[in-house]
Parts: structure tokens; C-alpha cells; sequence
């Protein structure tokens, strides 16, 4: 299947110099959801406002669903929604004009029970006679994805979702991406949430200092994470492992006072109960033993900082 | 899709919804600065001017006071239109989606120029409750409407993407648009001028837009009516270029 997003060879520098991104490169597939994780000036909102059509690029090229961004803005345009990191200044129309004006805006004809869906399905059809500047932080936010929604796109950005929202309003946002994951709708997301990144989503990309570092499926992301290590601190130093352990993932640590056996914790037979056997028979005697795990975290930052 | 009128309308809705929002600050208080000017230069110190090129001066004024509030309120109306979003951040979503720049000016000068049309046929019928006002060409009168209010709303939108606050914002139509008209004839005939400042004040675009009105009215003018529509004309052109401009380099829309 060809992808919905295609970004080649993406290049941003601002006027005053500062490069953005650098020759991004990037395959977005229908209906997943792609979480853009990156510390703060990464480039993912640089990246996101170019696709949308708000930030010029210097270089390169973006498709969606095979149409160019530039030159068939009308069709790329109106295939996606954005849902913006910043929450927008106080204003004075109500929800349902605001959201009306969003689908119109976007060429699509009056469907008012279609956005009285979208009302509903994000908890705000009660306030839909209420101006913009009496909502909470957490419905204006909610406002904003029915805004987006409005004109039914098949591609969704979410810039930020969780920023600055507190526990119980980012568990709101992590069912209302699962609700956008039920109706079909590609997502990408960004964040600097490692946990995030996590739980909602079904690829993570890497992106630092305006390159994209990483990109991987999260299962595999995480069985990196599954992998464990049981550290035993030895008696008697070691120059080399012993030829007879050869089988199992061993290396020595502390200049040979330490040994290192990588295992998965998500398999039936982690080995530890023969491993342990065989140092018996070997005579190699410890004296502590600990296990260490590498979170998502530790991965990101060996990534951001190597 | 090739075009997108629905878009085009959303905003131009949007642009007037907002007026009637606040239809106070929008219709009435202009509408009640212009019958000041009427009660104030008209009745008061109207009644003790002579007649200026042969008009009864309270009603020798009207045009050049629905000139004034036109232009200002073309200004304003259009400057804030396009203002605002910026301000608040939701320009977002206009850039975003799939409108031409085209669709875009048309929405916000659309919807600029038809308030303040509104506004100019408010202040005429207004004007016709304290003189009595003849229209030797009413068709051309309309036309001068039509043309300015779109020329200066032109205007407006440019102002609106130049500003950086609120204050630039202010600046335009209090220091500009404002000194102009009352230069510009509109509370008296250049020739009254001497000559040195009736040069000078062929520099001033206003003295073209008040002179054609005026002549559309009792068809007397400071200058000839055609050249009179040549420079609204050729200044709406310079406001088109501009516009034009700013989508293609992204002018503090884009970066």
C-alpha cells in the first residue's frame, strides 16, 4: 500500500540562518498513528507547519496521498487536519459557529448533524452555544481536534496535545487519540512524552537538532526496552569469559570484577537458572547480583545525545 | 476541487457575523459621529457660511463626510479583519486550508468594503434627515462608493498584515486616513487655498475621492471627474500589487 505521507529530501532554513531540518526523509502509512518524539526545537512543529502549509520549506518535497504540497495545496490541504500545539487567544464566537466555519473553511457543505458527532464524541455538544473564551483549558484543547475534525480529514495532526495539561486531561487526550484510531483516521502526534510516544502510538520517529534519528516500530522499540541484564558482581576476576559459557550473551564488566548475561524478558527461557548452573560447575563464584532494564527513555537519550 | 467558494464565504460570513456582533461599535457609532459633523458644520456654523461653488454649505459637506467615515471605517474594518487572527493565532487555520490567496482577499475585503457601503448608505439616508440633498448622478455615486470602499479596505487588509500591534494598527486610520480626508476638501473647495497648498494638495489621493463624489452629487469638483476615477483607479492598483506581493513572499504571514 502506498503510503498517505511522503516526505523527501525536507530541507527548512529560516531567514535569520537557523536550519531547521535537514533532508528529512519520512514514509507515513494509512491509518497508523506516528508519534514525532524530540526535545523541545527539534523541528517537529517546523515539519508539521510545513506539510500543512503554514511554514514555507527551502528544499525537497511532501506528497500526500500522492498529491504535492505546493502545487496541489487545494487537494493535500483539504486531506488534513491540524491540530495546533498553541492554544489560540480568547474569542468571542460560539463553538458551533467556530466549528462550522472550520468545515466551510474548508470547502465541505453544511453537515450539522456530522459536527454534532464530532461535538459529541468530544464531550463539548453541551457547549455548544458557549463562547470560545468561557471554555477550560482541556475543552479548548478538545475544541481545537473538533476544529480539525470538522472537515473529515484522513491525515490528523496533533502538535503538542498534552502540553501543559495536567494527569487527568492527558488521559483524556490518550482516549480521544484511541477514539481517532477507531475511525480510521491517520494520526501523527508529537511529544516529548517518552510515556506518550508509548502508549498511543503504533511507529515512533526520532527527530533532534532538525534530523530524523530514528525511526522504528514500536513493538521493536520495545523489545529492545524487554531486554534485561543480570550484572554479578564476581570473587575472583575474570581476563576473558570462559570458553565453556561461549553460548550464553555474556560480557565482563569493571575491568573483569563484574559479568554482564543480556537476556529477554519477554521469552519462556530466560536462561538465568542454567546459566547460574553452569558458572557452579565452571567454579566461578559471585558475590551480589543485580538486574538492570533500559527504559524507552535511556534509548531516547543515547539516541538525542550520541 | 478547482476553486473554493465555500471557503471564500466561510470567511467573508465570519468577517461580517463579527460586525454584527458588535453592531454598536460597528454601525452606530459612526453613524452618530457623522450626524455630529451634520448638527456641528452643517447647522451650526453652516447656517453662517456662504454658499460654496453655488451649494448650500451643509449640504456641500455630506460627500466629503461619507468619504470620511467610508475611509476610515473601510480601514479599520478590513485592518482589524485580518488583524485579529494574527493576533490571536488562529490564522492558522485560514493558511492551512485550501483557499487560494485570491479566495482569502476576497473573503476579508469582500466583507470589509461591504460593511462600510452599508455604513455610506446609512450616513446618506442620515444626511437627507438634516439637508436637502440632490444626486445628479446616482449611478456614478454609487459607483465611487463601490470603488472606494474596495480600494480602502484593499488598504485596510495591507495595514492589517503590517501591523505588529495594536497601536500600528491605530496608527493608519488616526494619523493617516484621518488628516488626509479633512485635507483632502472635504469641509471646504480647494480653491478657497492658497495656491502653494492647492498644489500640495493635489498630492493628497483623498482630494481625487471627494472631489469625483462631490461632482456625482451637484456636479461641481475641485478637479475633473475623470481624473478623479484614473487615480481611485490607480490607486486601487497599488493596493492590488501589494497584496499581490505579500502571499507570494509570505510577508508576515509566512515564514
Amino acid at each position: 500500500m502506498a503510503p498517505i505521507l511522503t516526505v523527501k529530501n525536507l530541507d527548512k532554513t529560516y531567514e535569520s540562518g537557523f536550519q531547521a531540518l535537514k533532508d528529512i526523509n519520512l514514509n507515513i502509512e494509512k491509518g497508523e498513528i506516528f508519534a514525532l518524539l524530540g526535545p523541545n526545537g527539534a523541528g517537529k512543529t517546523t515539519l508539521i507547519s510545513i506539510i500543512c502549509g503554514i511554514v514555507n520549506s527551502t528544499g525537497g518535497s511532501v506528497t500526500v496521498d500522492g498529491y504535492d504540497i505546493v502545487r496541489d495545496y487545494r487537494h493535500t490541504r483539504s486531506r488534513i487536519g491540524l491540530v495546533p500545539q498553541e492554544l489560540t487567544r480568547d474569542a468571542f464566537e460560539t463553538v458551533w459557529a467556530t466549528v462550522n466555519f472550520s468545515r466551510t473553511l474548508f470547502g465541505k457543505p453544511r453537515d450539522d448533524a456530522y459536527l454534532e458527532k464530532v461535538l459529541r464524541d468530544l464531550s463539548l455538544w453541551d457547549k455548544r452555544n458557549n463562547q470560545l473564551r468561557t471554555l477550560s483549558g482541556g475543552m479548548k484543547r478538545r475544541l481545537l481536534i473538533a476544529k480539525a475534525l470538522s472537515h473529515e480529514p484522513s491525515v490528523l495532526f496533533l502538535d503538542e496535545p498534552t502540553a501543559g495539561v495536567d494527569v487527568e486531561l492527558r488521559q483524556g487526550m490518550w482516549e480521544t487519540v484511541e477514539y481517532l484510531r477507531e475511525t480510521g483516521v491517520t494520526v501523527i502526534l508529537t511529544t516529548h512524552y517518552i510515556e506518550e510516544a508509548e502508549l498511543m502510538a503504533d511507529r515512533i520517529g526520532v527527530i533532534n537538532q532538525g534530523e530524523i534519528i530514528l525511526v522504528e516500530n514500536k513493538r521493536q522499540l520495545m523489545k529492545k526496552l524487554g531486554q534485561k541484564q543480570l550484572v554479578l558482581q564476581l570473587r575472583e576476576p575474570l581476563s576473558s569469559v570462559p570458553a565453556g559459557l561461549a553460548a550464553y550473551s555474556l560480557s565482563l564488566g569493571d575491568n573483569g570484577e563484574s559479568l554482564i548475561y543480556t537476556y529477554q524478558t519477554q521469552s519462556a527461557q530466560t536462561g538465568i537458572d542454567s546459566l547460574l548452573q553452569d558458572l557452579g560447575e565452571a567454579g566461578i563464584r559471585f558475590t551480589d547480583l543485580h538486574t538492570t532494564q533500559s527504559s524507552l527513555e535511556d534509548i531516547f537519550l543515547d539516541l538525542v545525545n550520541g | 476541487m478547482k476553486m473554493n467558494p465555500r471557503g471564500m464565504y466561510a470567511i467573508y460570513r465570519f468577517e461580517i457575523a463579527r460586525a454584527a456582533r458588535t453592531w454598536l461599535q460597528s454601525v452606530v457609532s459612526p453613524v452618530v459621529t457623522t450626524s455630529l459633523y451634520f448638527v456641528v458644520f452643517g447647522a451650526a456654523i453652516g447656517s453662517r457660511v456662504e454658499q460654496v461653488q453655488g451649494i448650500p454649505y451643509g449640504a456641500f459637506i455630506v460627500p466629503g463626510l461619507i468619504m470620511l467615515m467610508l475611509l476610515t471605517q473601510s480601514v479599520t474594518n478590513a485592518s482589524f479583519g485580518i488583524f485579529f487572527p494574527r493576533f490571536t493565532g488562529n490564522i492558522y487555520e485560514v493558511l492551512s486550508a485550501p483557499v487560494s490567496y485570491l479566495e482569502v482577499v476576497i473573503g476579508y475585503v469582500g466583507a470589509a468594503a461591504t460593511k462600510s457601503l452599508i455604513l455610506g448608505l446609512i450616513i446618506l439616508i442620515t444626511a437627507h434627515l438634516f439637508v436637502d440633498l440632490p444626486i445628479q448622478h446616482p449611478f456614478l455615486m454609487l459607483f465611487f462608493l463601490v470603488l472606494t470602499a474596495i480600494t480602502f479596505s484593499l488598504f485596510g487588509f495591507i495595514v492589517g498584515i503590517w501591523a505588529q500591534d495594536f497601536e500600528q494598527l491605530q496608527i493608519v486610520p488616526l494619523l493617516l486616513i484621518i488628516p488626509l480626508t479633512f485635507l483632502g476638501g472635504t469641509f471646504y473647495s480647494l480653491d478657497v487655498l492658497p495656491e502653494f497648498w492647492q498644489t500640495v494638495s493635489l498630492f493628497n489621493p483623498v482630494v481625487y475621492l471627494v472631489s469625483g463624489f462631490r461632482w456625482s452629487f451637484f456636479e461641481v469638483s475641485d478637479v475633473p471627474i475623470l481624473v478623479s476615477l484614473g487615480m481611485t483607479f490607480l490607486f486601487m492598483l497599488l493596493c492590488l500589487a501589494l497584496v499581490w506581493w505579500i502571499f507570494r513572499t509570505g510577508y508576515r504571514l509566512k515564514s
